[in-house]
């Protein structure tokens, strides 16, 4: 059912009927190192180069996940879901060890919050299971978008570090006692003219701040309906610039957090905070998903960010747009 | 909110570099290495009195390429260039540092379309700007030379 401008929510129940998380091995120590499923011991993990990792990562992921809840890859409509590598190689590659169709996805490190949207909106439909996983991996992005790994550079304070990692949820008509998707809102792509791809939470926040607000007058809600509002990877600047942007409109988001800022301690010196499309499905798939489950938090606004840029856009010109979808999740206290 | 105005929230308000931690950190580490530089050139003219000093110069810059191509082989190099930058970046183990690090990445890609094509994205500019600087100083000294 449509509501306001860009809002969908949905008429019949999907549920989160499993979710499953792969952490690198240095996220495995920050903040979130106690919820993750598993944890990889090195960057490699036992594979050829790190692209060949990431589409381990991500098979290992997917299997993982329907195997907790034991459901056959066969019986899923679509695998969906998308990285930050060219032409989506490790996502692409890992759906071929499965019999299952699949469908590319890619909004940047919004990749998951599209999935999560096109995924409920098919189940909400006459599709009765739908896989969705974005990974990322820091080595594969730092080759993607910047210089070699061995490259002595310096790091800027704006930047942020690659999330190593992935995360996978399995959505589903089957009920239980699982979160609910309700709703989203699709985003659109904002660009306010930065050109500077090491402050990506800058050029994000005026997207994630649209999205957000848009969601807000479309279904007439008060941040406060939400426990907790939770952006993907905006970093501790682009949080503040977001809550600063809101706070501009009239909307006090008291309750926002960041996946990306909450990712690292500060010993751990990972500039802003987390990056990449792995960042929010991990912290989804693990963090948000157990809290969902125990019911300590009941209603979230799961907004994964993205900002738009290749290296040779960047080398172009070329500002940086960017782009956030917001999900609703909720759980139900009566089934 | 206007574009203009939101660039100018972001420019004051993005967290920015520590220039006095950056500059000590960069001249500290950079002077080392020139005083490992000029030891091995001192050591090098006390071991071989008979060599002439172009000699000892290169074998001192080769010595250190070594260096810079090892460290960054063992995966120290990038480490330390994460908190000199520039320190790391001008001497010249920091020129080996930009030839070997590519060769390491794409050597995935195999020898020839990976190492041998990429080992040059980084520094390949810096040749290009010292060949075509050396090529230009050159024809001015000549031009001066005209006129002597």
């Amino acid at each position: 059912m449509k509501v306001g401008k860009q809002t969908y929510l949905l008429d019949n129940k999907v549920y989160i009927q499993s979710a499953y998380s792969l952490a690198g091995p240095y996220e495995s120590k920050g903040n979130f190192r106690d919820y993750f499923d598993c944890v990889m011991e090195d960057d490699e993990w036992k594979c050829k180069s790190h692209e060949m990792a990431e589409i381990e990562m991500q098979r290992f992921v997917i299997s993982e996940c329907l195997a907790k809840v034991n459901v056959s890859p066969l019986d899923c409509g679509a695998i969906m879901g998308g990285d930050l590598i060219n032409q989506i190689v490790p996502t692409s590659f890992s759906a071929r060890d499965f019999h299952t169709p699949f469908m590319g996805l890619y909004n940047a490190c919004a990749t998951f919050g599209e999935a999560l949207s096109i995924g409920s909106t098919l189940v909400n439909g006459d599709f009765d299971k739908i896989i969705c996983c974005t990974s990322s991996h820091y080595a594969t992005a730092e080759r993607q978008y910047r210089y070699p790994l061995e490259l002595g550079t310096q790091p800027t304070p704006e930047s942020q570090w690659t999330v190593t990692g992935s995360g996978a949820v399995l959505l589903s008509k089957k009920p239980g006692e699982y979160p609910l998707v309700k709703g989203y809102t699709i985003g659109r792509v904002l660009d306010f003219g930065l050109t500077d791809p090491n402050n990506m939470g800058g050029a994000m926040a005026p997207a994630a701040a649209n999205t957000i607000i848009t969601h807000f007058k479309d279904t007439g809600r008060s941040p406060d309906y939400y426990d907790l509002i939770i952006t993907g990877d905006l970093g501790r600047f682009g949080r503040e610039t977001l809550h600063y942007l809101c706070k501009k409109e009239g909307y006090v988001l008291d309750n926002l957090n960041d996946c990306g800022s909450m990712m690292y301690c500060d010993k751990q010196k990972a500039g802003q905070g987390g990056s990449g499309a792995g960042c929010c499905s991990l912290v989804f798939a693990s963090y948000l998903y157990k809290r969902l489950l125990e019911k300590s938090l009941k209603k979230i606004l799961f907004v994964p960010t993205g900002a738009m840029l290749s290296k040779d856009s960047a080398l172009q010109g070329e500002s940086i747009p960017g782009i956030a979808h917001a999900v609703v999740i909720e759980r139900e206290d009566f089934y | 909110m206007e574009d203009k105005q939101y660039m100018e929230y972001v420019h004051a308000n993005a967290q920015k570099s520590n220039h006095i931690v950056t500059l000590v950190w960069a001249f500290l580490v950079g002077g080392v290495i020139c005083c490992i530089g000029q030891g091995f050139g001192d050591l090098f003219a006390f071991a071989l009195p008979n060599w002439e000093k172009s000699k000892i110069a290169a074998l001192v810059s080769m010595t250190m390429i070594f260096l810079g191509s090892f460290f960054t082989g063992v995966g120290v190099y990038d480490k330390l260039g994460a908190k000199a930058g520039g320190g790391s970046i001008v001497p010249i183990t920091g020129f080996a540092n930009s030839v070997v690090s590519p060769a390491m990445e794409f050597n995935k890609e195999g020898i020839v379309l990976g190492m041998m094509a990429k080992m040059f994205v980084v520094a390949g500019p810096i040749i290009v700007a010292g060949t075509v600087s050396s090529v230009v100083s050159g024809l001015i000294y000549w031009i001066i030379g005209l006129f002597n």
